[in-house]
């Protein structure tokens, strides 16, 4: 790695990494598990003056249910989302999209708040945190706060995220009938498509439905009319495929790259959104 | 005595190598872990742009950074070093090691910091500030035969660096071409294939990028430079040549090699640099290849465009064969760029007997990485574009694409087999290989699964490839550099051995095989063997590892200087053991007379005797130690037959590869663990140049695929379990009869994936689609109006 020169210090706590983040003025990065920032630092992308490192913060990583929601510390690498019993129990969605992202390297050591706080256009943990409606606990240096996710991805590389504000974590009530299928990147394993759907059921009926898109657009969107469609339906294979069909039509700024166009990625959204719902379902029985 | 343990035989034997302890440990010395006292580092300025003129160079706030000891432009590297030599007779551009005037693809040297560490180096050619006066960027090969956007270097018109070159039937060496055997092939067809194909750039890869430690001392005269190469021995010539220093001036140490595949052949611009550098200041320095580098500065493979014409009678015989060849090599001429697609030419006969070949080449130059060799070098490219053709003749025939191929094979009792090409086939069996692959993938079985997929709408397709490909390269007519190797085997004092072989391996597993072979030769453990390498102030010559050479040049080498050795040994022991020489047996680590157990001496008593030979015997001199020199008459042609299965998700396009079956024939198996090894990987870059990488340029020449981000490096989930079996045809060519394996899995598994391809696809009526099978391009041919008939190809 031939970065520009930098200084590295390690944060004992929350509060000390955000006194850190003041006193640098913009000039410090937080590190995590690095699988995002050290590669801009290796094409010298991003060059910050010091790195503060936030991975060994007590209590920072974890899995835990709370009451009837599910916590994940920042902290948290995918490989242990991927992995989590409780989650694979109570909300696949979550592991199996985390067991899809990059390759086992890259699992160990990426970790959740670095994926959310980076806001690559193809990660997979956006998709996901629309489709729980999670909860993103952000840090700063005289409150916390919560950012719904439908809020917190804003744009390209764009979150709602102050410059001395930590990620310390996500709150989601678990759902067993949620699914992510995704369209890989071969070489990147990032998603040129990747869906992740939730269908709340109840009686044979789709009480209501939450379908997130990454890689398809700048970031991570919402398939409303998706969710619409589907909410007040009857939970079959008929009513998904109709719902699909035309998802992400509205959709505007479809990516376009060398691994795939914009038609194709927008003939892929219609695709993988069915897959995911026809997944979900399919676990509520 | 006591009794000695009974030694098995190792050659043939799944012997684990014996290098990979220290590879899988970290344990390993690498270039980049070579530290010398007063050591500077290296770093280059590189061109960010395609094409263009150089208007102006500011090193001035680089030169003034803390920790920098030098920066130079290219004119100042210029009047260090001359141009930088080709390996090839083909005429050639001068190519400076560091551009002068003109830049000429992206990444192209334009000029050369020296400072305290890395970093420093890096942050100062970040300082440098060069202005250009950007030039259009030649880009599609084709366009540029036409000189068009631009001519790329003023001498070689239209960017035609090597302008038509005809071989094959009715070709004499004076160059006379006469058509009429291939006109008249032509003119008797019943069928004729016809079809454009593109065999596209890739990224060779290494996990361990080039490096370059170059250290001269001034007060000897001097020079060591160690290099990530497949050649050290090559190195050192031409290092010496461009430093005006004598080879016996020049030490050339290739430590652990982390992979090459053909791209560490070449001598490259960083090599020469660090050398002048070093020379020039008096002390050593360092560069090593970052990852984003090597993805410019390391040489390219394939991107050949083949236009097939395949003619044949409707019961299958081929009559002939047209391949007009358009091979796209980049900004320069490397040591071998040219040489790399008239092995494409040479292998055009394939495993068939076919009567009437013409194939013809140009090369032309575009604003690209310069290509050169890359697994297979040349042959992959001829397998692709005969064997797909061959596929598209059973389809157009509706016959099974192995009973094509079956009717046109050369036969067991046609060889030696001179082919259009001039090529002299030494042996084959290629029914053999073809009959073992159809029992390994259960053919028929294997259809029957094809069609219950297809009757469930699913889109599964079968492929099935031969090939034959050239390799143990030598003689020293066939190769400017020498086609031979060099061993020396020692008996040590203490009668351990240790030999030098001139075969430098970068993953090959010489260590291993070499010494299973010396093991059994001498009767002593392998335990009791180093074999030494890549080091020319240890192995007195040598030419290097390239063209699956090693085992059938280098292990031959190997194993007559261990004979010759083992002679003198024998002299020694009948003297000491007052018997005869020729009645000895080497055997448990003991000289023993044939048949009388009782008489056995240790080895080592032998070779102590001959170190202190109190007697001398007469007519001998002490010591234990003898090299040879070979080379072999011919080269080799292994070959073989690969079948896969692979399906295509109808909604999305994406293919996934189900089944790989490979049956390889490399001759004599000296350790078929790493044969197998080999082969694995030569099937994982066959089958990732088919499905998943490709190096990609946008119109203004910039690399789109620049990090493993976007170039997709095949990895183990990439691919199925591989079903391997092996035929065995030893070569007459050597003594061994092992003829080369290294390159072997590249060369079927492309043609096979595609063709699996185009008959998944079949119901759409395509009849060929180009490499690499990127999941939009099925999609689109998926989504497309279907086609009753006429060429499917797209790219």
């Amino acid at each position: 790695m031939i970065s520009t020169s930098f200084d590295y210090t390690r944060a004992n706590s929350l509060e000390e990494a955000i006194a850190w983040l003041k006193e640098s003025r913009g000039s410090a990065k937080l590190l995590a598990g690095g699988h995002s920032l050290v590669p801009l630092m290796k094409l010298r992308l991003s060059e910050p003056s010091i790195l503060i490192d936030i991975a060994r913060i007590p209590g920072l990583a974890g899995i835990k249910k709370v009451g009837d929601k599910i916590e994940i510390g920042a902290a948290t690498v995918h490989h242990d989302v991927a992995t989590s019993s409780l989650l694979r129990d109570v909300c696949p969605l979550i592991a199996e999209a985390a067991a899809s992202i990059g390759d086992q390297q890259v699992r160990n050591r990426g970790t959740l708040g670095g994926s959310l706080a980076h806001a690559d256009p193809a990660a997979d943990y956006p998709a996901v945190m629309l489709a729980l409606d999670a909860e993103i606990h952000i840090k700063g240096a005289s409150s916390t706060r919560i950012s719904k996710a439908r809020t917190f991805f804003r744009g390209l590389f764009n979150v709602d995220l102050g410059p001395e504000e930590i990620i310390t974590g996500v709150q989601f009530t678990p759902i067993k009938s949620a699914a992510y299928a995704k369209l890989h990147q071969r070489a990147s394993h990032f998603a040129i498509v990747g869906v992740a759907a939730a269908l709340e059921i109840a009686s044979g009926m789709i009480k209501s439905a939450r379908v997130g898109v990454t890689g398809a657009t700048p970031s991570a969107k919402r398939l409303t009319g998706v969710e619409q469609q589907l909410t007040g339906a009857k939970a079959a294979a008929e009513t998904i495929a109709a719902a699909s069909k035309s998802a992400g039509a509205d959709l505007e700024d479809i990516n376009s790259d060398l691994h795939a166009s914009e038609d194709y990625r927008r003939a892929m959204i219609p695709v993988f959104t069915q897959r995911a719902l026809a997944a979900a379902l399919a676990r509520a029985r | 005595m006591p009794a000695s343990p009974v030694l098995p035989k190792l050659v043939g034997q799944r012997v684990k190598r014996r290098e990979d302890p220290r590879l899988i440990q970290g344990r390993a010395t690498y270039v980049d872990d070579i530290a010398l006292v007063g050591m500077q580092h290296v770093a280059f300025k590189r061109s960010d742009i395609a094409h263009g003129k150089i208007r102006k160079i500011d090193t001035s706030a680089a030169a003034a950074m803390d920790g920098v000891e030098a920066v130079y432009t290219g004119a100042d590297i210029a009047k260090m070093l001359p141009p930088m030599p080709i390996g090839t007779p083909f005429p050639s551009p001068e190519h400076r090691a560091v551009a002068v005037d003109v830049v000429r693809f992206g990444g192209e040297p334009v000029a050369v910091v020296v400072a305290r560490d890395r970093y420093v180096a890096r942050d100062a050619v970040d300082a440098i500030v060069v202005d250009y006066d950007p030039l259009p960027a030649v880009v599609d090969v084709e366009q540029a035969m036409t000189g068009k956007p631009a001519v790329i270097h003023p001498d070689f018109a239209n960017n035609l660096a090597v302008p038509l070159v005809p071989s094959g039937t009715g070709v004499t060496l004076d160059g006379k071409v006469d058509d009429s055997a291939v006109d008249a092939a032509f003119a008797a067809a019943e069928v004729v294939i016809s079809q454009r194909m593109v065999n596209h750039r890739l990224a060779p890869s290494a996990i361990e990028p080039r490096g370059v430690v170059a250290h001269y001392e001034p007060g000897k005269g001097t020079m060591t430079i160690w290099s990530s190469t497949q050649n050290p021995h090559i190195l050192r010539t031409f290092i010496a040549a461009l430093n005006g220093l004598g080879q016996d001036q020049v030490r050339a140490i290739a430590p652990e090699v982390g992979g090459g595949f053909g791209a560490k052949i070449n001598i490259y611009a960083e090599e020469y640099v660090c050398s002048a550098i070093s020379k020039a200041l008096g002390i050593p320095v360092k560069w090593n290849e970052d990852r984003s580098e090597a993805f410019v500065a390391t040489t390219h493979g394939r991107d050949i465009i083949g236009y097939v014409d395949l003619a044949a009678k409707r019961d299958g015989t081929v009559l002939g064969l047209k391949i007009r060849l358009i091979a796209d090599i980049g900004a320069y001429n490397m040591l071998l760029t040219a040489a790399i697609p008239t092995l494409t030419m040479m292998m055009a006969n394939a495993t068939y007997n076919v009567q009437a070949i013409r194939t013809t080449l140009t090369e032309v130059f575009t604003n690209k990485t310069p290509t050169d060799a890359y697994r297979g070098a040349g042959r992959p490219e001829a397998t692709y574009f005969v064997e797909r053709a061959m596929d598209m003749l059973a389809r157009e025939l509706k016959m099974d694409p192995a009973e094509v191929r079956r009717k046109n094979f050369i036969q067991p009792n046609q060889f030696p087999y001179t082919t259009q090409m001039g090529a002299v086939y030494d042996s084959g069996d290629y029914g053999k290989a073809l009959d073992r692959a159809l029992q390994i993938a259960n053919w028929e079985q294997l259809k029957k699964e094809r069609d219950a997929a297809r009757a469930q709408g699913r889109l599964v397709g079968l492929g099935l490839s031969m090939y034959v490909e050239v390799c143990g390269l030598g003689p020293s007519a066939a190769l400017p550099t020498g086609g031979w190797e060099h061993a020396q085997v020692t008996i040590e004092r203490d009668g351990r051995i240790s030999a030098t072989t001139g075969a430098s391996p970068h993953g090959q597993g010489n260590e291993t095989t070499f010494a299973q072979m010396l093991a059994d030769q001498f009767g002593v453990p392998i335990e009791h063997i180093t074999i030494l390498h890549g080091d020319t102030g240890v192995v007195k010559q040598g030419i290097g590892t390239f063209g699956s050479r090693s085992q059938a040049v280098g292990g031959t080498v190997m194993h007559l200087a261990g004979a010759k050795v083992k002679a003198k040994m024998a002299k020694f022991a009948a003297a000491m053991m007052e018997a005869n020489e020729d009645d000895l047996v080497f055997e448990n680590g003991t000289i023993a007379v044939k048949g009388a157990p009782a008489s056995a001496k240790p080895f080592a008593a032998i070779a102590a005797y001959a170190y202190v030979p109190v007697p001398l015997p007469p007519g001998l001199d002490p010591g234990l130690s003898e090299e040879a020199f070979w080379e072999p008459a011919n080269n080799t042609y292994p070959f073989g037959c690969h079948i896969s299965m692979l399906e295509i998700d109808r909604e999305t396009g994406e293919p996934t590869l189900l089944k790989m079956f490979a049956v390889d024939d490399a001759g004599t198996l000296i350790n078929p663990l790493i044969v197998e090894g080999q082969i694995h990987g030569g099937l994982a870059q066959g089958i990732g140049q088919a499905m998943i990488e490709e190096v990609s340029y946008s119109e203004e020449g910039q690399l789109l695929t620049g990090s493993f981000m976007d170039y997709a490096m095949p990895r183990a989930i990439d691919f199925p379990r591989f079903e391997m079996a092996s035929t065995v045809t030893p070569t007459p060519v050597n003594p061994l009869g092992a003829k080369g394996v290294g390159e072997a899995g590249t060369l079927g598994s492309t043609p096979c994936i595609v063709s699996a391809a185009v008959d998944a696809l079949s119901e759409f009526g395509v009849k060929h689609v180009d490499m690499m099978l990127r999941p939009e391009k099925l999609w689109r041919i998926i989504q497309s109006p279907r086609q009753s008939s006429g060429q499917g190809g797209r790219s």
